[in-house]
């Protein structure tokens, strides 16, 4: 079998299409986080993230982030379809920078907290979930 | 479009001028993400509560964005300072336009 030049460069368009996929969603959680931090630099600590090692049934998960002092703090589901969970804006009157709720994860994946301090600084963590069955239907 | 919404709060009835209390909030919501498929393998449209937030006599205590990953009958909990006797007002903003509020009363004894 024969390849002409047209059809060459016809399969490497293909399988750049094709490595490129499974960046899409790494690339929206990019996204995402440069839409809350503007760009600006994170760092690390003073951020906490709790949430399940293992979970059974990715329709419900509980986590809780808590970060004392920031103005809003952000949760991703980086493997999720959208990776966007919630977040959570603090007002004058809370009594802790910290909240919990139940999220939804497609498959075993990384959920990410970003946090907004009062400063304008930016602090991150992340933490693995193994997710047995997947909670985005389908 | 979403039926029998129903909201669920936790609110003590008392507490000390300046006390931080826990509020523990649920409502009955089936958040449709928009990723499932029906059995005819039609996509069934989103339909979620996109925000909530509580506030404690007009003042803000908690504002939250939600997507599609929070889970059904979404439930939050989180903390806030009671300066006075008052109300907590929580409110849910749901994609069709629809407003659902709860108003709870707390007394500082």
């Amino acid at each position: 079998m024969k390849f002409t030049r047209r059809e060459t460069m016809l399969m490497a368009l293909g399988a750049t299409a094709a490595t490129m996929l499974p960046g899409r969603a790494m690339a929206d959680v990019d996204e995402k986080v440069a839409e809350f931090t503007g760009g600006a630099e994170i760092g690390e600590g003073g951020l906490t993230l709790t949430a399940p090692e293992i979970a059974e049934n990715g329709n419900t998960v509980p986590i809780e982030v808590s970060a004392p002092g920031a103005v809003s703090i952000m949760v991703l589901a980086t493997g999720n379809p959208t990776p966007g969970a919630a977040v959570f804006n603090f007002g004058p009157l809370a009594g802790a920078q910290s909240a919990s709720t139940r999220i939804r994860l497609a498959k075993t994946q990384n959920v990410m907290a970003v946090a907004k301090m009062a400063d304008g600084s930016f602090v991150q963590v992340s933490q693995e979930v193994k997710v047995t069955i997947g909670g985005c239907g389908g | 479009m979403a039926d029998n919404v129903k909201p669920k709060v936790r609110v003590p009835k008392t507490a000390s001028a300046g006390e931080v209390i826990t509020l523990k909030t649920l409502i009955s919501h089936p958040m449709e993400s928009g990723q499932r498929k029906d059995g005819d393998g039609n996509l069934i449209p989103r339909s979620i509560i996109n925000r909530f937030t509580c506030d404690f006599n007009e003042q803000n205590v908690i504002d939250v964005t939600m997507e599609p990953a929070i889970s059904t009958n979404p439930y939050f909990e989180f903390e806030a300072i009671v300066p006075e006797t008052g109300a907590f007002t929580f409110t849910w903003y749901d994609d069709d336009g629809s407003v659902y509020t709860e108003v709870q009363e707390i007394t500082v004894g």
